[in-house]
C-alpha cells in the first residue's frame, strides 16, 4: 500500500468528502491563503475556492458557533481549531451549544460538525500552546472524542466524523503530523469509532495508548520484549464512545494494565479507562492499574522541565517492570 | 519635534534600537541553539511600543501578546533577564517555565505576554477596576494586534471598561495581518479605532511608525485616564517586517507591500529625523554601542546560566500546595 502522511491522510480525507458531499467545508484560522499553519489544508483553497476553504477572523467563539448554525441546517462543516488550547475560546459554545443542541431540542437538531484541532507538545510551546484537551471534553456528554494515532486511523476516522451525524472533537496530535504509514486510498475507508485497534498482540501486559503515546507503547514493547515481557498494545483511537469490550478481553488476558497518554494524569483520559476497568474487569487484574501521564502542572518552555513533566518510553517501561519486581 | 529635549529624543532612539536589536539577536541566537521555542518578533513595530510607554509611569501597567519583546524591553524590562527566559534559563524572567510567550515583571508593571490572542485584555481592565476602586491614579495600558479585535475578549472587556469609565488604554497595533490572513479579510472595517464608538468612548488613529506621534496620543489618553473620564483606544498603523514567527514562508504578503514599508522602517527614520535636530552621527553611533554592549552582556549572561532544576517544575503552580497533596 502506498504511504503518506499523518498530516498528508487528513487532507486527503477532507478532499475526498468535499468532492463527495457539496455541503462539506473547511473553515478556521489561516486555512485557506497559508494552508493552515500546520499545512494541513495546503492547497484545498486553490482546489475549492474561498467559498469552502474560509479563512476566518481569530473568533473561536464564531467559528465553532456558525459550525453548529450551518450544521444544523444541512451544511456538513469542518471548523479548525488551530491549538487545543484555544478550544477553551469557544468553550460555550461547545459545551452548552453544540453537544447539548439534539438532546436539548428533542431530537431536532441535527448537528454533523467536526471539529478540527491539534493536541500535544510540541517542544517548548509552554503552557498556553501544548495541551491536551481531550479529557475537558469527555465529560461532556454529546460529544465525540477522537484520538488518531496512525495516518491511516486519521484518514478513516475523520471521514466518519465527516459522514457522521454527530458532533466531533477530532485532536491530531502535532508530533504526528510527520508520522509516515500506509494509508488505503479507496474513497470509502472509514475507520469506525468505538473499535480500538490491538496493534500488537501479547501476553504480559496491556498498553492502553492514546494518541502519540500508542508510538510511544509501541517503542516500550520492544525494549520490554527483550526483558521478556510481552505486552499488548491498544490503541484507543477513539474516547468517546469507548470500546470497552476491546480493553476487557485484553485485561482478561494479560491480567495488566497501563493507560498512557500526554494529558495530565489528574482526571484526564486515562481516570476514565481506570475507572471503567475497576468497575468491570477488577477480577481480571493481578496488579494496580497504572496511568502514565504528564504530571499535574501547566507544560513548561524549558526542555529540562517540559521533558520531566512529559510521560516517556522509559515511564511505560518501568511501569511494566514494576510488576514483577522480581524480575531483572 | 523640537519640542522635546534632545535627552528625551535620544531615549525614543536608544529604546527602539534596543528592541531592534533585542529582536536580531534573539532570532540569530534561537537560529544557533540558545533558543528553544518559537519567537514571534516585533521588527518593524518597534515605535508603538516605545511611543506608548514612555506615555506610561512606573506603577502604571500594561498586558501584553505573544509579540511582546518590544513592550517589555519599552516598558523596562531587562535585557538579560529576558534572553535568559528565551534560553530557559532558571535566571530568566519566569525561572524557564514560561519562555517568549510568558515574561512578566511586576515591579515593571509588565502584567505578561501571552500565548492567547485577546487574552490579556480583559485583565487590563481588572487591573484599571483595582486603581479605580482604590482611587490610585494609576493607568493599564493593553496592546493587542489587529486581529485580536475579533475577539470576544476585547469586546466585552472594551464594554466594560467604556461602562464603568476605567482608567485603561486599548492600544492596538494593526500591523495589517493576523498570522497569514490580511486585515481586510477579517474584518469588514479597516480604521479599527472605529470599534471605541460602540464602547462610548474616544478612538484614534496614529502613524505608529512615528514614536513621537505615537507618545502623544499616548500621553492624551493617559491623561483622560487619570482624571477618571475613562478608556480610550489607540490604533497604531504599522507593519511587520518579518514572519509572524520566524520561519513564516510568509506567502501572503502583497507584492511590493514589503518595500513600501520598508521605506517607513521607525528606526531608520528616527536616526535620520535625529540627525536633522541636530544630533550628531557619533552621539547615535555611542547609543548603538551601548545597546550592542548591553545585548552582548545579555547573550553572555543566558549562555552562562543554568538550566532550570527539575523539582522547579512542581512548584509555582500553587501558593499552598497542602504538603504536595495538590499534585
Ligand atoms: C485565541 C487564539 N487564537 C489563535 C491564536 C493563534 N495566533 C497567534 S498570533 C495570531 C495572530 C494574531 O494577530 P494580531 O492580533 O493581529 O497580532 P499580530 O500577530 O499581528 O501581532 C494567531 C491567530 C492564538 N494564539 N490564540
Ligand atoms: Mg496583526
Amino acid at each position: 500500500m502506498r504511504e503518506i502522511s499523518y498530516s498528508e491522510a487528513i487532507r486527503e480525507a477532507m478532499c475526498e468528502e468535499m468532492r463527495r458531499d457539496p455541503t462539506v467545508f473547511l473553515m478556521g484560522e489561516d486555512v485557506g491563503v497559508f494552508g493552515g499553519v500546520w499545512g494541513v489544508s495546503h492547497d484545498m483553497l486553490a482546489e475549492f475556492g474561498e467559498e469552502r476553504v474560509r479563512d476566518t477572523p481569530i473568533s473561536e467563539i464564531a467559528i465553532i458557533g456558525a459550525g453548529l448554525g450551518a450544521a444544523m441546517m444541512g451544511m456538513r462543516p469542518i471548523a479548525e481549531i488551530m491549538f487545543g488550547d484555544f478550544l477553551m475560546c469557544a468553550g460555550d459554545q461547545i459545551v452548552n451549544q453544540v453537544a447539548k443542541a439534539r438532546f436539548m431540542s428533542g431530537g431536532k437538531a441535527q448537528v454533523p460538525l467536526t471539529i478540527r484541532v491539534t493536541t500535544g507538545a510540541p517542544g517548548s510551546a509552554a503552557a498556553q500552546h501544548s495541551q491536551s484537551p481531550e479529557s475537558w471534553f469527555m465529560n461532556i456528554p454529546g460529544l465525540k472524542i477522537v484520538v488518531p494515532a496512525t495516518p491511516a486511523d486519521a484518514k478513516g476516522l475523520l471521514k466518519t466524523a465527516i459522514r457522521g451525524e454527530d458532533p466531533v472533537i477530532f485532536l491530531e496530535h502535532k508530533m504526528l503530523y510527520g508520522e509516515v504509514g500506509p494509508v488505503p486510498e479507496d474513497e470509502n475507508f472509514v475507520v469506525p469509532f468505538g473499535q480500538a485497534n490491538i496493534i500488537r498482540e501479547g501476553k504480559d501486559v496491556t498498553i492502553v495508548g492514546v494518541s502519540i503515546m500508542v508510538k510511544k507503547a509501541l517503542q516500550a514493547a520492544d525494549v520490554l520484549a527483550k526483558e521478556g515481557i510481552e505486552a499488548e498494545v491498544i490503541d484507543v483511537r477513539t474516547l468517546v464512545p469507548l470500546d470497552r469490550e476491546t480493553l476487557i478481553r485484553s485485561v482478561a488476558k494479560t491480567n495488566h494494565v497501563i493507560i498512557a497518554h500526554e494529558a495530565h494524569k489528574r482526571a484526564g483520559p486515562g481516570a476514565e479507562i481506570a475507572a471503567m476497568l475497576a468497575e468491570d474487569a477488577v477480577e481480571y487484574l493481578d496488579g494496580p492499574i497504572v496511568r502514565v501521564a504528564a504530571k499535574n502542572v501547566p507544560l513548561p518552555y524549558s526542555p529540562v522541565l517540559e521533558n520531566y513533566v512529559l510521560p516517556n518510553v522509559n515511564d511505560i517501561v518501568e511501569a511494566a517492570k514494576s510488576f514483577w519486581p522480581g524480575k531483572a | 519635534m523640537s519640542k522635546y529635549s534632545q535627552d528625551f529624543l535620544c531615549e525614543v532612539y536608544r529604546r527602539m534600537y534596543l528592541i531592534r536589536e533585542f529582536e536580531l539577536r534573539s532570532i540569530e541566537e534561537r537560529r544557533r541553539g540558545l533558543i528553544p521555542g518559537f519567537i514571534h518578533s516585533c521588527v518593524g513595530q518597534e515605535a508603538t511600543a516605545v511611543g506608548a510607554c514612555l506615555a506610561l509611569n512606573q506603577e502604571d501597567v500594561i498586558t501584553s501578546t505573544h509579540r511582546g519583546h518590544g513592550h517589555l524591553l519599552a516598558k523596562g524590562g531587562e535585557p538579560k533577564f529576558m534572553m535568559a527566559e528565551l534560553a530557559a534559563r532558571s535566571s530568566g524572567y519566569c525561572r524557564g517555565r514560561g519562555g517568549s510567550l510568558h515574561i512578566a515583571d511586576f515591579d515593571l508593571g509588565i502584567l505578561g505576554a501571552n500565548g492567547i490572542v485577546g487574552g490579556g485584555i480583559p485583565a487590563a481592565v481588572g487591573a484599571a477596576l483595582a486603581f479605580s476602586m482604590r482611587k490610585e491614579k494609576r493607568v493599564a495600558l493593553s496592546f493587542f494586534g489587529d486581529g485580536a479585535t475579533n475577539q470576544g475578549s476585547f469586546h466585552e472587556a472594551a464594554n466594560l471598561a467604556g461602562l464603568w469609565k476605567l482608567p485603561v488604554v486599548f492600544f492596538c497595533e494593526n500591523n495589517l495581518y493576523g498570522e497569514g490572513t490580511p486585515q481586510s479579510k477579517q474584518a469588514p472595517i479597516c480604521d479599527l479605532a472605529n470599534r471605541s464608538a460602540s464602547y462610548c468612548f474616544p478612538g484614534v488613529i496614529v502613524d505608529g511608525n512615528d514614536p513621537i506621534a505615537v507618545y502623544e496620543v499616548t500621553r492624551e489618553a493617559v491623561e483622560r485616564a487619570r482624571r477618571g473620564e475613562g478608556p480610550t483606544f489607540i490604533e497604531g498603523k504599522t507593519y511587520r517586517f518579518r514572519g509572524h514567527y520566524e520561519g513564516d514562508p510568509q506567502v501572503y504578503r502583497l507584492p511590493g507591500e514589503m518595500e513600501e514599508w520598508l521605506k517607513k522602517d521607525p528606526i531608520l527614520t528616527f536616526r535620520k529625523r535625529l540627525l536633522d535636530e541636530g544630533e550628531t552621527e557619533e552621539a547615535i553611533r555611542e547609543i548603538e554601542q551601548q545597546v550592542q554592549q548591553k545585548l552582548d552582556e545579555a547573550v553572555a549572561f543566558a549562555t552562562s546560566s543554568p538550566v532550570p532544576q527539575l523539582e522547579d517544575a512542581l512548584s509555582g503552580v500553587y501558593a499552598d500546595t497542602h504538603d504536595g497533596k495538590v499534585f
